[in-house]
């Protein structure tokens, strides 16, 4: 029944989707085309929806892994833009070399900044006790600012007529294509590495178990000898440095330099994904396709129906508010209480 | 109401039930069984884990539907479809395993489980209730910080609070000490004469035949008895219950000057929580192929003293803990294990085992640290599962199979589990708490067999425990824990149970009567 939540979620979210097309005066088939099945029906389409779903599956797989021990890491929005600021200054450094190790070291970068930005986080939480819900989701928005800044100041390009934005990367610092005419890049082999790793660590290491049991039943944890902390910071490095990894994916693949809007909101859209896969990352595979159609059929129908961007958000909204009514009410019913039925019976 | 009708009414039982059958998928947890309370008597239901009796009494609390049968309460046939209807009918209840909230404290606890308002009339009521019945509660305290045994109370203190016409009662004392068992019982009769029912299920055969005017006895889902308790000897009780004859616990000869293998030295513990108690110059020392005791009620310290030594809270001093020779404080919980320390804490879903893990999964939980349970750093479930099996098979867990959530098993299943899961691992130092609570007669003989067995090969046990016959029955030496203070130790056979009570309220025996016998302190 779990494993159906999620279908049924989506389901209703359609449902309710052309009722509020319906209600917006959009002709439900119309629109039910524009968002659903123009986005993929071509070979374009379907490289954009793989390269919008990279990013969610892999920072869905790694915040499953956290949110299975209980550390709610929310701020892989700021870990992704870390990420790919130190990505984007490594490329930048070796703005006049052309060789084999550019990319590797823009890798290293990129995950250093998305662990980097997840090690406040979990200093606070170890150390101090501190909510790493807040931290984390509140140096979001720290990231958010230094982009904006850096790309105004110390890394715009210098020849970019004053645009808010860095040097394009040289072809060394950009992700080999897989299809011609497409933007698909490498991103999505690694986004597939990360689900069949994250898949083995959670189900055949010690370390995976750990993650589970701490989250479980962390008093059995500690029975058992696993450190919580330690966990703790584990979490929320393969959190940090997953994000900072599709970030750095983001500058080197489909955008090719750094911009303040680096991410359409792939760090917060990610925990969705996690959820809408019930924290598997075999699951958080199909969410992310899901979850990625919702970005291009927004962008279709904002282009075929002259419908709002902000579909996209309410699409998700909907998807996530009512995948947690699912849970709940399967896992609880409504019982309408009445005295007065009590107080019949006994006088039966 | 004229006087007949009244006369009728105190004649006619209670509770009638009739032809009581549930069926699950696979087996018949009731078998048309039939149960009839008198008014104002004392019914024991006894019978092993699994006979059925909690079945019977969730239907009769109308948490369970019955697939056939029939319930009459005072004569008039009854649906008691929910708590609720049970509750307004006058009927309450003593779960064993508590369901409360732990971060609220015990007036609120006790407010929502009545749908009452947690204010200070409903304050002074508990205050007035827990004296003078004897049950010591403290209102205002959280429930996180309370012992099992405080725990239970608030549920006793709960339903008393509702004037119940039935009480019904299910392990009430496990945790309990002599004087409170005491206590207790007269309470219970007191209800009793003034016409409360209780029906009252324990495991503890002596106990039913002290207090309880009338048994029903259940064995695999049938009614095999209904006796009077009191013309009947625990032997023959037992074996109504168990279709078989008890094996008595085997003789075991602890062997003199053997190596000490787990010493304490002048510990002291602190807890940021200060809610928790303090451990104040704890002292002790167990020898290899001994078992000592430590008695005490709950919450003075047990808890704590199981954490420091499994290595869950690590001490700030050096050099207080020792297995053989080797200071161990500043070592993790897992690298103690793999020197032999394995450990039963008393809570035993989500302490000693993951309720939503499999048994496979529970087995590897503590089994990886002293089985080879991976392979190339890769978790190996097939040994996992061996193992898990050889634990279901010498220890007789009744369970779905080793891939049973371990919070689908019964407590006293549960139990042997973990029990089974510790001593298999072979440890040269046991420490266990609480092993057979909420355990029936067989499964507690098992468990205790094989803690002996343990230590008659060579192994050291230090057993924590609120159960005064247990301790007396297979330990060797005694001390008891007060408000975080340790005892003395004395021999076991030569002290009285008398003499125990008053060591566990944290008085001092003579010196010269702790020297004797051969305790070592």
């Amino acid at each position: 029944m779990g494993y159906l939540a999620p279908v049924i979620a989506l389901l209703i979210t359609l449902l309710s989707g052309l009722i509020l097309f319906a209600l917006l005066g959009v002709p439900v088939g119309a629109a039910f085309h524009a968002y659903f099945i123009a986005p993929v029906s071509s070979i374009y389409g379907l490289a954009e929806l793989a390269v919008k779903a990279s990013p969610l599956i892999m920072i869905g797989v790694a915040l499953s892994i956290g949110f299975r021990a209980q550390v709610w890491n929310i701020g892989a929005e700021g870990q992704l833009i870390s990420g790919a600021i130190a990505g984007s200054a490594m490329a930048l450094v070796l703005y006049e070399v052309n060789a084999w190790y550019v990319l590797p070291l823009m890798i290293i970068a990129g995950v250093s900044g998305g662990m980097l930005w997840a090690a406040l986080p979990a200093f606070l939480r170890t150390r101090f006790n501190v909510n790493e819900i807040l931290t984390s989701l509140m140096l979001t928005y720290v990231a958010v600012l230094l982009v904006s800044w850096l790309v105004a100041g110390p890394m715009r390009d210098p020849d970019g007529f004053n645009f808010p934005e860095s040097r394009l990367f040289h072809d060394a610092a950009l992700l080999p294509r897989l299809i011609d005419g497409t933007r698909l890049h490498a991103g999505i082999l690694v986004a597939l590495g990360v689900v069949v790793v994250g898949w083995m660590l959670l189900t055949r290491t010690l370390l995976g178990f750990a993650l589970r049991v701490n989250g479980a039943a962390p008093r059995a944890g500690s029975y058992a000898g696993f450190s919580q902390a330690r966990l703790i910071w584990v979490a929320l490095m393969l959190g940090g440095g997953t994000a900072g990894l599709a970030g750095l994916f983001e500058v080197a693949g489909p955008i090719g330099q750094l911009v303040p809007s680096v991410s359409p909101g792939y760090g917060f859209t990610a925990i969705i994904v996690a959820f809408l896969g019930r924290l598997h990352p075999v699951g958080v595979v199909f969410a992310g396709l899901v979850v990625a159609l919702s970005y291009l059929g927004g962008e279709s129908a904002q282009i075929g129906l002259n419908l709002p961007l902000a579909v996209t958000g309410v699409f998700q909204g909907m998807l996530l508010f009512f995948l947690l009514a699912t849970d709940v009410l399967i896992n609880y019913a409504i019982v309408w209480k009445s005295r007065k039925a009590n107080h019949e019976i006994r006088l039966r | 109401m004229d006087v007949e009708q009244s006369q009728n009414h105190d004649l006619m039982p209670l509770v009638q039930m009739r032809g009581i059958t549930k069926r699950y998928p696979g087996c018949v947890a009731n078998n048309s069984i039939d149960l009839v309370l008198e008014t104002g008597s004392i019914h024991a239901l006894l019978g092993e884990n699994g006979a059925g009796k909690s079945t019977l009494v969730k239907i009769l609390y109308g948490l369970l539907a019955a697939d056939e049968g029939t319930v009459s309460w005072q004569g008039k046939e009854v649906n008691i479809r929910s708590p609720g209807v049970a509750r307004s009918l006058g009927i309450a209840m003593v779960f064993q395993h508590f369901s409360q909230f732990d971060s609220l404290n015990v007036l609120e606890n006790i407010a929502l489980g009545m749908d009452a308002e947690a204010d200070g009339r409903l304050r002074d009521k508990i205050r007035e209730v827990s004296a003078h019945y004897g049950l010591p509660l403290d209102p205002e305290r959280s429930v996180y910080t309370l012992s099992v045994g405080e725990r239970q109370r608030i549920e006793i203190v709960r339903c008393l609070l509702q004037e119940p016409k039935l009480l019904i009662m299910d392990e009430p004392t496990s945790v309990l000490t002599p004087q409170e068992v005491s206590g207790l019982f007269e309470t219970l009769k007191a209800l009793a004469a003034e016409g409360v029912t209780i029906l009252y299920i324990s495991h503890k055969l002596e106990e039913i035949r002290r207090l309880c005017t009338k048994a029903t006895i259940l064995r695999n889902g049938r009614m095999v008895a209904e006796t009077d308790p009191k013309t009947e000897t625990v032997a023959s009780l037992a074996e109504l219950m168990m279709g078989k004859h008890v094996p008595t616990l085997s003789q075991r000869s602890p062997r003199s000057e053997q190596p000490s293998l787990l010493s304490i030295n002048s510990l002291s513990q602190e807890f940021p929580d200060h809610t928790r108690v303090a451990l104040q110059r704890i002292n002790l020392s167990v020898s290899a192929g001994e078992i000592v005791g430590i008695a005490g009620v709950a919450g003075n310290g047990q808890d704590e003293l199981m954490q420091v030594i499994a290595g869950e809270v690590t001490g700030s001093k050096p050099s207080t803990i020792f297995l053989g020779d080797l200071a161990v404080d500043s070592l993790s919980a897992g690298q103690r294990r793999r020197l032999g320390l394995c450990c039963v804490p008393e809570e035993r879903l989500g302490h000693a085992a993951v309720p939503d893990l499999s048994l496979v999964e529970n087995a590897f939980l503590t089994g990886h640290h002293r089985k080879k349970f991976r392979n190339l750093g890769l978790i190996s479930y097939r040994r996992s599962r061996q193992f898990t099996e050889q634990i279901i098979e010498k220890f007789h867990v009744q369970c779905s199979g080793a891939d049973a959530m371990a919070s689908t098993l019964s407590g006293g299943n549960l139990q042997k589990f973990i029990v089974g899961r510790e001593i298999l691992q072979e440890p040269r130092v046991l420490v266990i708490s609480q092993p057979t609570w909420g355990v029936d007669a067989g499964a507690a003989n098992a468990i205790q067999e094989a803690i002996r067995q343990l230590a008659a090969q060579g192994a050291a046990v230090l057993l924590i425990s609120q159960d005064i016959d247990e301790l007396m029955a297979i330990t060797d030496r005694i001390g008891a824990l007060c408000a975080g203070r340790l005892s003395d130790f004395f021999p076991t056979d030569a002290l009285s149970i008398q003499q125990l009570g008053v060591v566990m309220g944290g008085e001092a025996l003579p010196a010269a009567f702790a020297n004797s016998g051969g305790a070592v302190s």
